[in-house]
């Protein structure tokens, strides 16, 4: 099988579940998202059948690889957006409420098909070894999301969130492309594989220019992965932006504009005159980015904004192992980071949107006494927040672990230490919800009815979080 | 199954079953009682002419990494084994009556249970942080949900103070194994002696100080003590038995495997600054413990005092010295659990624990009063209680080695008068709450139910026979030899 096969299976299902639900005549969408969900998880399985690569020499392999780095993240993002897809009825009621009432479940379908699309851009964007198509993939995946955090077109929030996204996303965008044309304009080339060989044959003063446009490239990319100082979209963002949309972004996007980092940096890992630049930038990145991310988490009262603060923080350990890209073990230890990631922010976001649809809003205060209204919640809150808290026996630890061993096996002495005063400051402010669910009494002592799809997410998830944590070896292997 | 690996499954076992509805007071007694039969058991069986690890299983995790779930048992992890589930039981019997969330507090326990005994049941150094950590979030629910005072501010100051200090920890532990020639990179605690016992292997000084700060923090060395009084005066009576009896030594159990066969060099490099901050523990400490006010705090901070006699036999770096330090572990374990729950008790009857308040209410719980009597000698170190053994073990050891310097004999000084200090605040708690006129509101108190009377005694008749016959540990923690 090709690889590009599964993108165009990810988009065509998408025509098809469009299709479907302009000419279907049900009222109740939900259907959507389980048939979407179906229908990746078949994707997924296809995945693991034997896959080829571009054969060498075709057009299609001076732009598309089927790597591990492509195939481990591929997967990634297709059980992220099921797990999204998933969360799209339960987050029926706040779009009824924001959308205006044409007919019954007007915008439910769109909502539910949108991610689809966003997932196929991110999956080509992950097998693109060439700056082109990383943009056209990039510029479907982000498009998609402005539309869908711009969704609640009746909420203010959602309308400022989306926005910010729109301006701050098309600059980026702009950085980007000027970035590849710089490098273009010096190597002659816009295929990442092919940057060592043009780079050694450049004479020294092309390295400026050549620096000039990897710095746009990497201010673009800060911007995808949240990275200080181009995370002031984060918070705001993933407030305003509907919840599932949000979860969407602080995992899928934050891993592709990762796995584009990556394969810039292992192609010229091979150039030391770039390379050694690179790495001192990345690493300062990574150093602030987790003394912000952070400390600027720990006064937050809204949940949201709080994931929003922590994915910032999240991607500061990421950076701290893709500073320490010189260890063989640094992309395994950055993919069981992200898987950890996904299952602990996906659960996260799941509690967090079946909790602000019963209690009317997202600020951590209506977490309080959650344990006496809902213990299962509680609990699958309670496992999230350790983990990305960094507690053993979850995948949380799992990861910090195998980053921070990289990290001091590359010699990062100083991005450990202020590691360890960041993971403190986590235990600060993930803490906050554990005190709120289970230290507060709660404003009203109804149950919270939890849905058995909600359920079924729990127990996926938290499950996830477990196994990560106690046999964390396969996803290790996978990326080796 | 291995034994051992049931004994840490079942305080989960039974969490489990609190969590689908079984009753969590039963399930959770039920659990506690068959892993103390167990560890007597396995304590009995252990075979001390062969030594060494005993009860082995593995299960490989990440054996790439060398980080496996190996299994096994000495004669100190067993002290420290038959230790955690003594004041497991007693602290889930002791429990009062938990009107709301009953559930939920019994599964916290189990869970603090569950990892100390995970974390001295385990051969590999990655599995030893990791049980540690499992208590973190049980001991900040418990403290926030059922404690007294200032409740919410001690659960914050000791989850915070203990995260951090785990992750210094970490780095430590991910230091020495990186310090650790690649291709036999391990965490393995037999693979680890072994290198050591070959004197191959010379890890650098650093790496010993960050583990020193990680685990001296986790035990409250002086001067990173702050956070243990307050949660202890503020944690539910059975948490503080169970964090102040037992995951506290953790940090020390750490020491004897890790610091100890590892670093020789390095312990001897800066054991001056070692014994300068046990003497912070043991001088300073005391004297904030005897300008105390409260009963639940002056016996906070006794504890933090007591652990600079243990860092002293660990500091002496001589074999009588650490076994002195290990029957001390044991036997400050027992009695501080004790003077825990007693403790309790009282401000269940009284409401307060202020000696301003309190007074006289021996002569309406003259069985109370005799069990703390006999809780707060053992404390003091009087003879008969196996304090006692393991103080003048101690002593001996730091005496003898104090040809490293005169900061050793000066150590052995301050120790030898911290005795006396804290038989000044121990018999002047004493005084203060059971001696001396009766106030008329405090006539009707009733004495000690037979419940708290006797997981009481459970724990102070172990502390009498190690006491008489020291033997009996010190045969355990014997099979340990310090290099």
């Amino acid at each position: 099988m090709n690889t590009i096969f599964l993108e165009f299976a990810v988009v065509g299902l998408g025509i098809v579940l469009l299709l479907a639900e302009a000419f279907v005549d049900r009222t109740n969408k939900d259907y959507l998202a389980y048939l979407g969900s179906a229908g990746l998880f078949v994707i997924l399985l296809l995945s693991f059948l034997p896959i080829q690569g571009p054969a060498p020499g075709s057009s299609d392999a001076a732009f598309i690889t089927s790597d591990i780095l492509s195939v481990f993240f591929t997967r990634f993002l297709l059980i992220t957006t099921i797990i999204v897809l998933l969360m799209a009825p339960g987050f029926k009621p706040v779009l009824a409420r924001y959308l205006p009432a044409e007919r019954e479940g007007a915008g439910v379908g769109e909502f539910t098909i949108l991610p689809l699309f966003v997932c196929a851009g991110l999956m080509w964007m992950v097998s693109s070894i060439d700056f082109i198509m990383i943009f056209v993939a990039l510029e479907l995946a982000t498009i998609t999301l402005y539309v869908l955090s711009t969704y609640l077109r009746q909420n203010n929030a959602s309308l400022e969130a989306g926005t910010k996204f729109l301006i701050l996303g098309a600059l980026s965008t702009g950085f980007f492309v000027y970035g590849i044309t710089w490098i273009f304009g010096v190597t002659g080339t816009t295929n990442i594989t092919a940057l060592p060989h043009a780079i050694s044959l450049l004479p020294e003063s092309s390295i400026l220019p050549l620096l000039l446009g990897i710095a746009l490239i990497l201010v673009s990319l800060s911007f995808k992965i949240g990275a200080f100082p181009f995370q002031f979209w984060v918070p705001d963002v993933y407030q305003g932006a509907p919840t599932p949309v949000s979860a969407y972004l602080s995992v899928a996007s934050k891993a592709a504009g990762f796995v584009v980092l990556l394969r810039l940096l292992l192609a010229l890992e091979t150039v030391p005159v770039v390379a050694h630049k690179l790495y001192a930038v990345i690493t300062l990145l990574a150093g602030v980015t987790l003394i912000f991310g952070n400390l600027a988490a720990i006064p937050q009262t809204n949940l949201k904004r709080l994931l929003g603060y922590s994915s910032v923080a999240h991607a500061g350990y990421l950076l701290m192992g893709v500073a320490s890209l010189g260890s063989l073990m640094a992309i395994p230890a950055i993919g069981l980071y992200f898987a950890a990631y996904l299952a602990m922010t996906l659960l996260s976001f799941v509690v967090l949107m079946v909790v602000a649809e019963a209690t009317g809003g997202d600020e951590i205060s209506r977490f309080n006494g959650l344990s006496q209204r809902s213990p299962l919640l509680a609990g699958a809150m309670l496992l999230a927040m350790a983990s990305l808290a960094g507690i053993p026996f979850t995948a949380g630890f799992v990861g910090k672990f195998m980053i921070f061993e990289v990290a001091l096996k590359q010699g990062h002495f100083g991005l450990v230490a202020i590691g360890c005063v960041t993971v403190a400051a986590g235990f600060y402010y993930y803490f906050k919800v554990a005190r709120a669910m289970y230290w507060q009494q709660p404003t009203e002592e109804t149950a919270i009815p939890v849905s058995m799809t909600v359920r079924i997410l729990i127990a996926v998830l938290g499950a996830g979080i477990l196994a990560i944590g106690i046999y964390p070896g396969p996803i290790l292997a996978a990326l080796r | 199954m291995s034994p051992l690996l049931l004994l840490i499954l079942l305080p989960l076992a039974a969490s489990l079953l609190i969590m689908v509805g079984a009753n969590p007071r039963r399930t959770a007694l039920g659990a506690a009682l068959l892993n103390l039969v167990l560890s007597v058991l396995l304590f009995a069986r252990y075979d001390l002419h062969a030594g060494g690890w005993q009860f082995v299983s593995e299960w490989h995790v990440l054996p790439n990494l060398g980080i496996n779930l190996s299994l096994g048992a000495d004669g100190l992890s067993l002290t420290m084994l038959l230790l955690s589930t003594l004041v497991t039981f007693s602290a889930l019997w002791i429990a009062p009556r938990i009107e709301k969330r009953e559930g939920l507090y019994y599964i916290c326990l189990l869970f603090i249970s569950a990892g100390v005994i995970g974390a001295f049941s385990t051969l590999d150094v990655f599995f030893l942080y990791s049980f540690h950590e499992l208590a973190l979030i049980p001991t900040f629910i418990l403290i926030g949900v059922w404690g007294s005072g200032d409740r919410q501010a001690a659960a914050w100051k000791a989850t915070i103070y203990l995260g951090a200090a785990s992750f210094v920890l970490l780095v430590g532990l991910i230091a020495l194994y990186l310090s650790l020639p690649s291709g036999i990179r391990t965490f393995d605690l037999r693979q680890l002696d072994q290198l050591a016992a070959a004197g191959t292997f010379h890890p650098a000084s650093w790496i010993y100080l960050l583990l020193l700060v990680g685990f001296g923090t986790l035990v409250s060395l002086f001067p990173f003590h702050s956070w243990a009084p307050p949660a202890y005066a503020c944690a539910p009576t059975p948490a503080a038995m169970l964090h102040s009896g037992v995951l506290k030594k953790f940090g020390l159990y750490g020491l004897i495997r890790i610091c100890l066969p590892l670093f020789p060099e390095a312990m001897q490099q800066f054991s001056l600054l070692l014994v300068l901050m046990l003497i912070g523990n043991i001088l300073y400490i005391g004297y904030v413990t005897v300008a105390q006010k409260r009963l639940d705090w002056t016996i906070g901070y006794s504890s933090v005092m007591h652990m600079g006699y243990i860092f002293l036999g660990l500091a002496s770096l001589t074999v009588i010295g650490v076994h002195g330090a290990a029957l001390l572990m044991f036997a400050h374990g027992l009695s501080v659990a004790a003077a825990f729950a007693l403790c309790g008790e009282i401000r269940r009857r009284t409401g307060t624990l202020d000696y301003s308040e309190l007074g006289g209410i021996g002569k309406v719980t003259p069985v109370l009063g005799l069990l703390f009597g006999f809780a707060a000698m053992a404390s003091v170190g009087l003879p008969g209680f196996a304090n006692f053994a393991g103080e003048i073990l101690v002593f001996f050891g730091a005496t003898f080695s104090s040809i490293y310097g005169p900061a050793m004999i000066l150590a052995v000084i301050v120790g030898v008068w911290g005795v006396v200090v804290s038989a000044i605040y121990m018999l002047r708690a004493y005084r203060s709450v059971f001696w001396g006129p009766i106030a008329a509101r405090w006539e009707t108190l009733t004495d000690i139910t037979p419940t708290a009377k006797w997981s009481v005694i459970l724990l102070l008749v172990p502390l009498m026979i190690a006491g008489f016959y020291p033997q009996f540990i010190l045969n355990m923690v014997g099979t340990i030899i310090p290099r």
